[in-house]
This record gives C-alpha cells, structure tokens and sequence, in this order.
C-alpha cells in the first residue's frame, strides 16, 4: 500500500499503451468501420436509386401503355370513319353508275323508238305509196308526181 | 482457506501484501518480507506484482486488439472483430459525447483506459486464493493479483491523466491563458490569490479524486472477496456468487466512469472559455 516507485513505472507503462493504441489499433480500425459505413451508404443509396428507377420505369410504361391505348382507339376510329366514307363513296358511284346505265338505256330505247317509227314511217309511206300507186296507177305516172309523195312522205315524217 | 498455522488477519495482511522490490534499509536489493519492510524501502521500489500483471494485461489487451485491427475486413465483420468495433464503437460514441474538440490522442486514450481498467478489475474475479497460492508454491511469497487495488496504479493513471490535463491547456491556451484561467476565476482579478488557491484544490482534487474512487471501490471489492474466503468451505459460495455477479457491474462501471471522466477533464483543458 506505499507509494513508490511503481507509481513511474506504471505511468511509462500506460503512455506506451497509449501511444501502441493510438498507432496500431485505433487508426485502422475506424479506417475499417468508416469504409464499412461509407459502403452501406453507397448501397442505400444505390438501392434507393434503384427503387426510384424502378417506379420511373413503370411510370413510364405506364406512359406508353396509354399512349398506345389512345393510339390504337384512334386508329380504330380512323378506321371506321374511313370504312363509313368508303361505303358513301361506293353508295353514291353505283347511284351514279345505275344512273348512267339507266340513262343510256333510255337512249337507247329513244333510238329504238326512232328507228322504229322511221321504220313504220318508212313502210307507211311504202304502204301509202303502193295503196296510192295502186289507186292511181292506171292515171298517174310516178315521175310526174314524185314531188307530191315526197311531199307526203316528208309530212309523214314529221309526225 | 487460509493455512494452518495462519490467523485470519495474518491471511488478510497476506492477500493484501504487494510484491515489493528494493533497497533494504541495511543497503542490500531485493524482495520485502511484508509490509513494513517494504514501507522502508521508501519510494525507490518496485510492486512487481502490481506492474508485472497490468503489463501482462496491457499486453493481452493491445495484443487481442491488435489481432482486430492488423487485417480488418470492410465487408460484414464476424466474430473477434466484431466484438472490438462494438467496444470501439462505444468508446468512440462516449468520446464524441463528452468531448468537443479535435484531438487523435483522446479516443485511444479512452479506449486503452477503458479496457486496461476492465482487465485489471476482471482479475478481482479470479479466486482470491488461486493465483496467490499458486506463486507461493513456485516461492513468490506475495501476490496482490488485482492491479488496481494498489494505489500506485490508480495514481500512476491519474497523474497521467492529470499531466495531460496540464499538457493541452497550456498547448491549446497558452501558459498566460492557462495562468489566466487559474487565477481570474471565480472572482474579480483583485482577488487573484483566493482564486489561484481555489483553482489550484479543484485542479488537483481531480486527479485524486480520480484514483481514490477507483482504488477504493477495487479495493473494498477485493477486501469483501478476502472476508468471504474467510467464512466455513460450505457457505462461501452463497456469498461470494451474489458478490461476484455484483462485481461484475462494480468492473465494468468503474472502468467507464475513470474513462468518461478522463474524457471530460480533457474536454475541460481544451475548452478556451471556462
């Protein structure tokens, strides 16, 4: 229980302690543990970011998916208006088409009914002539009075 | 336990004996026969059990740290290591707590104060007749085995930490600034004399103080160990477990209260305004 000597010697001791301590243990091992904490961090970090990405990406998706939803449902209403206009078109061509065929066939009976009265007329004033001929023929000469059939015949004509 | 022909207090004085190295007074060296022999030695001599086994663990501690730190991984830590980043963490926190400056010296300060106190207190834990009984039987007569229960020891710590107290105040204040702080405090300068008395108690109660409360608890520890080995073979366990669990508390906590105050004092020396 005296105080001697010891008391120096125990104070050497504990400043080498110290000092060993100071240089070899405490240094790299919060080095260690700083690096370690560092690298956590950097991990969270990098998780977080990740994450984020993540949700960015579906965000994103989601975008497109839409987009592409819209785009279609246009597309699609493009479509049937289009389809719509087509059918118009093809309505009002054959409308005119049907016209047209109905209007040459019209013309076409016009020429028939034409011809076939000039025909008529043709084989009345033939008819009239022969019955005219036949009649007269004893007292008329057909060059004397070729003026007059044309005359009739032309009058035939215009009926 | 104590031999046959030994009274109680002869057994007590035994355990409480240190090993002491020194100059007789008839001018020969060598090793005290008991107290009063080495009492008269006077100061130049040596309590080898005392140095002896707090270098021991001193070179345990740095030794078993040292393992941590030579190759410490960054990636999960397993096992020893992981043990020593928890206690560094601790120390490290408790630092970062109490002290505000930036000094490399106090961390490792605390941390070797730290686990040196706890070693050295451990050994109050080993029975107290085994490591005593052991040397006597290779013929060393006295073994204190319990490093901190010799005053030298807990005032060797505190002077250190006293001497570094002195050390930064005068290196970051200055010696005028340090003087400054003795002298115009509490009380106007005019009253300089009262106050340098005043700041001059408080100064040197802290390093006493410091390793009072460390011997004496150690002390009162081992003493109660002692007390118990005395009791019948029977009983001793009924008492010396309770006391022992108990202890474990005293090691712990009196290792972090040296180191928590050696930290606060010399957050004290580096603070500029007082």
């Amino acid at each position: 229980m005296n105080i001697n000597a010891t008391l120096i010697g125990q104070t050497i001791a504990f400043f080498m302690f110290v000092w060993f301590c100071m240089k070899y243990v405490w240094p790299p091992l919060m080095a260690a543990m700083e690096e370690r904490k560092s690298k956590i961090a950097e991990g969270l970090a990098a998780g977080e970011r990740g994450q984020k990405e993540h949700e960015l990406a579906e965000k994103r998706a989601k975008e497109v998916l839409q987009e592409a939803r819209a785009e279609a449902s246009d597309i699609i209403n493009l479509a049937n208006v289009r389809a719509g206009e087509m059918v118009e078109e093809a309505k009002g061509k054959a409308a005119e088409e049907a016209a047209k065929v109905k209007k040459g066939v019209e013309a076409e009976i016009e020429q028939e009914i034409a011809s076939a009265r000039e025909e008529l007329r043709q084989q009345v004033s033939v008819l009239a002539i022969s019955a005219a001929e036949k009649i007269i023929k004893s007292e008329i000469d057909a060059s004397k009075h070729q003026v007059i059939i044309d005359d009739i015949s032309g009058k035939l004509g215009a009926v | 336990m104590a031999g046959e022909n030994l009274t109680s207090s002869d057994y007590i004085k035994h355990h409480l004996t240190n090993l002491t190295y020194g100059q007789h007074p008839d001018g020969t060296w060598g090793i005290a026969s008991g107290q009063e022999a080495a009492k008269e030695m006077g100061f130049w001599a040596v309590n080898i059990d005392t140095l002896g086994v707090s270098v021991i663990l001193g070179c345990l501690f740095l030794f078993l740290f040292r393992k941590a730190a030579s190759a410490p991984t960054t990636g999960v830590p397993t096992g020893w290591q992981n043990f020593v980043e928890m206690v560094l963490e601790f120390i490290d926190g408790s630092v970062k707590d109490s002290f505000n400056g930036r000094n490399p010296v106090i961390a490792p300060l605390a941390l070797t104060i730290f686990v040196w106190i706890v070693l050295m207190n451990t050994m109050d834990l080993v029975p107290v007749d085994y490591i005593p009984h052991l040397g006597q039987l290779i013929g060393i007569p006295y073994l204190k085995v319990v490093p901190t229960t010799d005053p030298n020891l807990t005032f060797s710590l505190a002077l250190a930490v006293f001497f570094l107290t002195i050390y930064y105040s005068i290196k970051v204040k200055g010696p005028g600034g340090f003087f400054a702080e003795l002298a115009f405090h509490p009380f106007p300068k005019y009253m300089m004399p009262f106050n340098l008395l005043l700041e001059l108690i408080a100064l040197i109660s802290k390093p006493i103080s410091l390793a009072l409360r460390l011997f004496g608890n150690m002390y009162a520890g081992e003493m109660i160990f002692i007390l118990i080995a005395l009791l019948p073979l029977g009983i001793q366990w009924t008492l010396s477990l309770p006391w022992a669990i108990f202890h474990i508390l005293v090691v712990i906590l009196q290792a972090f209260i040296f180191m928590t105050l050696t930290i606060v004092y010399l957050s004290m020396a580096h603070e500029e305004n007082h």
